[in-house]
């Protein structure tokens, strides 16, 4: 007995001798089973303080983070005690008072925070260039960007350097960036996770959810993270089991495929992948239809009104009042531009002019209004076409990762939004899954479904996953 | 002149609901004289991150009063921003009802007159600004308070119905009386719990032309809303007589000089930029939860008026001094139900108790129903006069003591003993024989003075019946 006692002992500490390479991939499931939390956190802080000078995922790192289950947190959602950014100046030194609820969530399940990542500046952005903290490089061509605007959760995913991370969603800032990362990243039906604590966006489009190196992870981690929130009264009450159908066999499935994914605009590689999951669809049963979901083409441009209206709105706030930068003049109005003048950088200022321009009483009706009205019609299109079939299928970016600084044009830059855009308008679910690169750069595709088929969609996402294994 | 010239009144009023938490957040909503900032939290000072969730009692106080009211509830209502820059606005927009108000078109009655009412919205209050020096712009700094900031308000908006300064003021005076009376607002508009904004404008009923708007704002009493609205009265008939164009703009009632001052015209004015507040869901009202509230309501001012009228034989004056309070008239009944005489207790009611508390003040009166009946009963029997009753009154109602008790210590019970009082008469007849030869000559006055001797005498405890009687007897051998 006593022997084998020892003997076991020696077994178990071999087997929690975890070396830096298994670690970086290493899924959430097998973490939670993993006994020595400590040297999960110890692994994670060891690959950020040697990954992360290159890749620059962090905003900030936690130099003595709990014994947990290391995760990324991008940094516009409050830890208690740490800064929140939102790669923003105006934010600088601001301490949260309070933990987001998914932050709390994590907490009470043995998370450890061992870092923010790193955003478009309060999250308005598709690369995370827009940081005040500069950008987020790809782990796969650190020539690149991560894509965005949770670029940083992405990329500290990819890279290894925690096992796995929250983003926010408002046109496609998980989805993209776990795309052009070649991770995993799911956007929930609106209102399944609470937005308590995670600075606003535009609060009718914003979700929270999971940036994982697996499909299951994600379920794992929406399971932990959703429900409803008294502190949100945008939640909703439902009871879902994020990973009711991970493993389940996918039968015969009625699958469109948006013609728009070949249409102007997107990549010819990207358009091959799409062929090609296509293909792999078909081969495994599914029923595949292309269907012209013509009222996409309104997307972007209700997105660009609607997602500046409300920002221009939410960021009313940072003032230099309360908290974060003050830029002191002598007169209240002087204080208040320069605080903003000062604190804002160029692409939040842009949205806020727009914004702002949009609700102002004589053009309300003409921009808002609307908007508001063409977001229904989409919507109602999108339930049309979920009445006849499953799923959705589109690349989930047009493009792969581009070159750190090449695009200026800002109408450029938002039209990547296209395929992402709609579920934000509908607050449909979506996920964007890893399918094989073009020159060498991750493609993702995303797939996406009606409103509360999360699990289905989770599901669906991890059958395909599994095939290509 | 005044005949010419006819004030057209509208007014916005802001009141305070006395809910236990703020409107979107679980801070407590009472914060009047609370050490700055001792009642807020992440939501209500617009930390990052942090969203409003409506207070369900916000709604039950502004279903009250919008069916006090008289007005038509909206079961889907829908709340806005409002957008503009302060320091005392920590979000920098107001949460508001502007496209979907929790109710619209109701009515209040004021001197015969339907005053309309637009709307009735629900909304928060901001914080308060504390100046260095006397205001904003001679400051070297200023701190900001946001105790109040999320309080709930009720704002109430009226059609410009209302034809005087005065009848704005008791238009105001029945509003407070009515959110006194479904318990919903404390209706203080000297610490801010109802404030009020008017829209003034002069017809001029020869021409028929009508001056632009001028809003009034800073009225915090109600002398102030009949003070202010009468001076800009007057300043635009002046404007008008001089044939000046009267400007659009919004005045505050300054209170040293007794003026309104211009404090900026509309082309000044923000663009608030109005719109659906995406962080809470459009609020759908049961209409059962609506009927339970309004069933709940107490009876209202206007009716109990009626009643008192009808019931208890008062003038609409007096029925409504009683009732305007509703302390006073709900102890009113109590005391009416068990002494059975509602007129003479009116009587005491409006002279006697209203002249104490005025005195004294309320919480110094110990007064209950017993003591009403216990003095009239004493009163009935002849034991003590009217004027004894009132002293009796004045120490029953400061001491609690029984009026029977006050009688017995002071030995104030009335003498009604017939053989002293003869006695008495006699030594007064006696003591002045000029006076009883002047009253047998015809000086019928000179009666009232042999009363007032035996009064005197007995200390004013005789009964004044039996005096009158034995001196009929004594002088006029009746």
């Amino acid at each position: 007995m006593w022997y084998n006692s020892i003997a076991k002992r020696e077994e178990v500490s071999e087997l929690e001798m975890l070396t830096n390479e298994a670690f970086k991939t290493m899924t959430l499931k097998d973490a939670m089973t993993y006994e020595d939390k400590s040297a999960l956190v110890e692994r994670s802080v060891e690959i950020i303080a040697k990954e992360d000078k290159n890749i620059r995922a962090f905003i900030s790192v936690n130099k003595s983070p709990n014994i947990g289950i290391p995760i990324g947190i991008k940094d516009n959602m409050n830890v208690k005690g740490v800064e929140t950014t939102c790669a923003s100046k105006i934010l600088k030194g601001y301490v949260a008072p309070f933990d987001a609820t998914v932050v709390q969530k994590l907490r009470e399940n043995g998370f450890s925070f061992v870092g923010k990542t790193n955003l478009d500046e309060f999250a308005m952005g598709a690369s995370t260039e827009y940081s005040a903290y500069g950008p987020t490089r790809n782990p796969h061509d650190l020539e690149r960007v991560a894509g965005g605007s949770s670029g940083g959760s992405a990329a500290a995913v990819a890279s290894g350097e925690v096992i796995a991370a929250l983003g926010s969603d408002t046109g496609g800032s998980i989805r993209q960036p776990a795309s052009f990362c070649g991770v995993v990243g799911f956007k929930p039906t609106y209102g399944l996770v609470s937005r308590y604590g995670l600075v606003a966006f535009a609060s009718s489009l914003d979700q929270i959810g999971p940036i994982t190196k697996t499909v299951e992870d994600s379920a794992i981690l929406m399971n932990i993270i959703a429900g409803k929130d008294e502190m949100d009264s945008t939640t909703v009450d439902r009871k879902i089991d994020f990973t009711e159908f991970i493993g389940k066999q996918f039968p015969k499935m009625k699958v469109a495929v948006a013609t728009q994914s070949f249409g102007e605009g997107v990549e010819d590689g990207v358009k091959q992948k799409v062929r090609e999951f296509i293909t792999l669809l078909e081969n495994f049963g599914h029923e595949v239809a292309m269907v012209d979901i013509d009222d996409l083409k309104y997307a972007v441009a209700t997105y660009y009104i609607i997602a500046p209206s409300e920002a221009s709105t939410n960021l009313s706030r940072f003032d230099g009042v309360k908290y974060g930068l003050r830029v002191s003049s002598d007169s209240l109005r002087d204080s208040y531009e320069k605080t903003r003048g000062e604190g804002f950088g160029d692409e939040v200022k842009r949205r806020i002019l727009i914004g702002t321009f949009t609700l102002s009483a004589a053009y309300y009706d003409a921009y808002f209004e609307k908007a508001q009205k063409v977001r229904r019609k989409i919507a109602n299109r999108l339930s049309e076409v979920f009445e006849k079939y499953d799923f959705i299928i589109t690349p989930t970016s047009p493009i792969v990762a581009f070159k750190i600084g090449s695009v200026s044009d800002p109408l450029v830059y938002y039209m990547m939004d296209i395929f992402t855009i709609p579920a934000n308008l509908a607050g449909l679910p979506a996920i964007s899954i890893p399918f094989g690169k073009v020159d060498n750069l991750p493609v993702g595709i995303q797939i996406m479904g009606p409103r509360f088929s999360d699990a289905k969609v989770l599901g669906f996402a991890d059958s395909i996953e599994r095939q290509l294994r | 002149m005044d005949n010419r010239y006819r004030p057209v009144i509208g007014l916005e009023i802001h009141v305070q609901l006395n809910t236990k938490t703020k409107a979107f957040c679980d801070c407590s909503a009472e914060v009047f004289d609370l050490e700055p900032n001792s009642s807020i939290c992440p939501v209500c000072t617009g930390q990052p991150g942090a969203l409003p969730v409506p207070s369900h009692e916000m709604f039950e106080l502004g279903i009250k009063i919008a069916s006090a009211l008289n007005c038509h509830i909206n079961l889907y209502s829908r709340f806005d921003r409002k957008n503009y820059f302060y320091p005392d606005l920590p979000k920098g927009y107001q949460i508001t009802q502007f496209f979907h108000p929790l109710s619209e078109r109701g009515w209040l009655e004021v001197d015969g007159k339907k005053i309309r009412i637009t709307r009735i919205h629900l909304e928060e209050d901001a914080g308060k600004l504390l100046h260095s020096g006397d205001n904003i712009t001679k400051s070297d700094y200023s701190l900001v308070d946001m105790n109040r900031c999320g309080v709930p308000l009720a704002e109430i908006v009226t059609e410009p119905d209302i034809e005087s300064p005065e009848q704005a003021r008791i238009f105001m005076e029945k509003l407070r009386t009515i959110l006194r009376y479904i318990g919903v607002s404390t209706g203080d508009m000297e610490k801010g719990a109802m404030r009020c904004d008017a829209n003034i404008s002069v017809v001029d009923t020869i021409t028929g032309k009508q001056s632009n708007k001028v809003e009034v704002k800073n009225m915090n009493s109600f002398k102030f809303v009949e003070k202010a609205l009468e001076y800009e009265f007057d300043r635009i008939v002046q404007l008008m007589e001089n044939g000046q164009e009267v400007e659009r703009e919004t005045r505050g009632w300054n209170l040293t000089t007794k003026s309104t001052v211009s404090m900026r015209s509309k082309e000044e004015s923000h663009d608030y930029r109005y719109f659906p507040e995406p962080d809470i869901p459009p609020v759908v009202l049961d209409s059962e939860y609506v009927e339970k509230i309004k069933n709940s309501l107490p009876e209202l001012p206007d009716d109990r008026l009626r009643r008192f009228v009808n019931d208890y034989k008062l003038s609409e004056k007096d029925a409504w001094t009683l009732v305007e309070d509703k302390k006073i008239a709900d102890f009113f009944e109590e005391v009416v139900k068990q002494t059975k005489e509602p007129k003479e207790t009116a009587n005491w009611f409006l002279t006697e108790l209203f002249r104490m508390i005025s005195e004294h003040g309320e919480d110094k009166i110990h007064i209950n129903p017993t003591h009403f009946v216990e003095l009239f009963q004493l009163m009935r029997d002849g034991k003590i006069s009217r004027n004894m009753a009132k002293d009796i009154f004045q120490e029953s109602a400061l001491s609690g003591k029984m009026p029977s008790e006050i009688v017995k210590e002071k030995g104030l019970e009335q003498v009604d003993d017939t053989k002293l009082i003869e006695d008495i008469a006699k030594k007064v007849i006696e003591a002045h024989p000029k006076e009883v030869e002047g009253f047998k000559n015809g000086k019928e006055g000179l009666f009232g003075f042999f009363v007032g001797q035996v009064m005197k005498e007995t200390k004013g405890k005789a009964n004044p019946k039996t005096v009158n009687e034995i001196l009929n007897k004594f002088l006029r051998g009746v």
